[in-house]
């Protein structure tokens, strides 16, 4: 069984590969040109774009069924030390599972430019939320019950 | 039956060239982009996705494109585009209690923590003509940003119910259960429930909305109230073999609609209210509504109703709910049916042929 450190460790990586695949892929773009270090790497598993079929539950808790599908490209990395990468990406942008799976990589080995660019990421992402999350609340009614005729 | 011909080559290739001249039309009007019909159409790409039983916006539009904007065209070409690619596997299902709302409405409970939230909506504007829209580059208004951002996440109106006993419970199987897939196996009947929703969430939305509709009438009558319909973007959570744990490979738009209907009780246990769920791709409130309108009617075996409309008959709402096939047989009419044809012509005609002579006889 994987130990506290383990599924701490996990926790963080499934949190930036949640960060990565989120991301519009020019931001991954930009987050990679912005790197003061490409890292050389090779492809394990070049980019392949295939479907996840989308599973939902009856009242949204009950007996799962099969909404439908969605494309998703897949990518593996092995950067020259050895270290591989993994990206799944919702979409059909093989250069955005390529560069989420090289982050990835770079998130294990520890590399710090490529956290700060990760932790860039996360915070557009959240200010993309916030700034959906304050429209739809501009939104919010409170319907009064108007009575109808006598009493 | 139709027939196989030969030749017509020169013809087809023509007829080719002509609808994709068509199809751009006056060329002195701006070409339409897929991001324009993605970004400015994307009603009519949450309908194609859904249908199409495929995610991917720009996929979508560029069917609505090629379709000339003929949505059933759209979805056709869709569901074909989808047996090009290898399925990675599934996803976990989805939480649509943890969706980032962008609309969320009641009808059954006015006051519910998290609130109502109307956003983006038809619903209460005037249905006139906006002749301001015939100028193209007038500024558009921007949304309004309230101070204060919705809740994070709200609880499902049927949970509150679910909370006091007053609604059937949703129970997960165990994790193991296989689920009925109808893109790897036919259909059988009857079908469990999970089957029916796979069918109903890519069934035309026009053949629900009307099926859904004949309940109301009386046609499988069972009183429905919008329990909620939310809108907003749900992380899709996937666990490929070679990592072992779930990570998320994306949002997608859903909108999920829960009906509360009619109860249900007998001797041993207390009345409670039933339910009915849609659940689709993107913002599809009419269909997710009359889905489970549908879905709701087709649980009359397990809630020992009597089955006398056809939204009622699973085996006839299930035949007959998908576009693709039902365009598919409805247009091969259109094909040479030349041999059948001659052999009608000549049994219609020696039966007018007996019935002369009798005449003559007489």
């Amino acid at each position: 069984m994987a130990g506290q450190e383990h599924s701490e460790e996990t926790a963080a990586r499934r949190r930036w590969m949640s960060v990565l695949a989120g991301a519009p892929a020019a931001e991954v773009e930009a987050a990679w040109e912005g790197l003061p270090a490409r890292p050389e790497r090779q492809f394990l598993r070049a980019p392949e774009t295939g479907m996840v079929m989308v599973r939902g539950r009856a009242g949204g808790t009950g007996r799962r069924f099969n909404l439908g599908e969605m494309t998703v490209t897949r990518c593996a990395v092995r950067l020259d030390d050895g270290t591989v990468g993994y990206g799944y990406v919702a979409g059909r942008s093989p250069r955005h599972a390529e560069l989420a799976a090289t982050f990835d990589a770079l998130m294990l080995r520890r590399d710090e430019a490529a956290a700060a660019a990760v932790d860039a990421l996360a915070r557009a992402r959240k200010a993309r939320r916030s700034a959906t999350a304050a429209k739809t609340a501009s939104t919010k009614v409170d319907f009064f019950t108007v009575v109808r005729g006598e009493n | 039956m139709y027939v196989a011909v030969k030749g017509g080559e020169k013809a087809i290739l023509n007829s080719h060239r002509l609808i994709e001249d068509e199809r751009r039309g006056d060329r002195g009007i701006p070409e339409l982009s897929i991001a324009q019909i993605d970004e400015q159409l994307g009603l009519a790409v949450d309908r194609v996705m859904t249908e199409g039983s495929l995610y991917d916006r720009r996929l979508a539009a560029l069917a609505i494109k090629q379709a000339q904007g003929d949505l059933i065209e759209a979805i056709f070409l869709l569901r074909a585009y989808r047996t090009t690619l290898p399925r990675f596997g599934a996803s976990v299902p989805i939480d649509t209690g943890r969706m980032q709302v962008r609309r969320r409405i009641s009808a059954t409970y006015k006051d519910i923590p998290g609130g109502q939230v109307l956003g983006p909506t038809y619903d209460y504007t005037h249905r006139l003509l906006d002749f301001g829209l015939m100028d193209d580059e007038a500024e558009r208004c921007q949304a309004v940003s309230a101070p204060a951002e919705v809740d994070a996440a709200m609880p499902r109106v049927t949970d509150l119910l679910g909370r006091d006993g007053l609604i059937e419970e949703e129970t997960a199987e165990p994790d193991e259960t296989p689920i009925a897939d109808l893109t790897r196996d036919p259909l059988t009947f009857p079908a469990e429930r999970p089957l029916r929703l796979q069918n109903l969430a890519r069934g035309d939305e026009g053949f629900l909305l009307g099926l859904g509709y004949s309940t109301q009438r009386g046609y499988g009558r069972n009183h429905p109230f919008v329990g909620e319909i939310r809108l907003g973007e749900v992380a899709v959570e996937f666990v490929p073999e070679e990592l072992g744990f779930p990570i998320e490979l994306g949002e997608i738009t859903v909108t999920e609609c829960q009906m509360v209907n009619q109860f249900k009780g007998s001797k041993t246990k207390p009345a409670q209210f039933t339910r009915g769920y849609g659940l689709t791709f993107g913002h599809c409130e009419r269909k997710a509504m009359s889905m489970a309108l549908v879905d709701r009617a087709l649980r009359c075996r397990e809630l020992d109703e009597d089955a006398t409309a056809p939204a009622q008959d699973e085996e006839f709402v299930m035949m007959h709910s998908d576009n693709v096939e039902a365009s598919g047989f409805v247009q091969h009419l259109k094909l040479p049916h030349y041999v059948d044809f001659q052999a009608e012509l000549v049994m219609v005609r020696s039966m007018r042929a007996a019935a002369g002579a009798k005449e003559a006889a007489e």
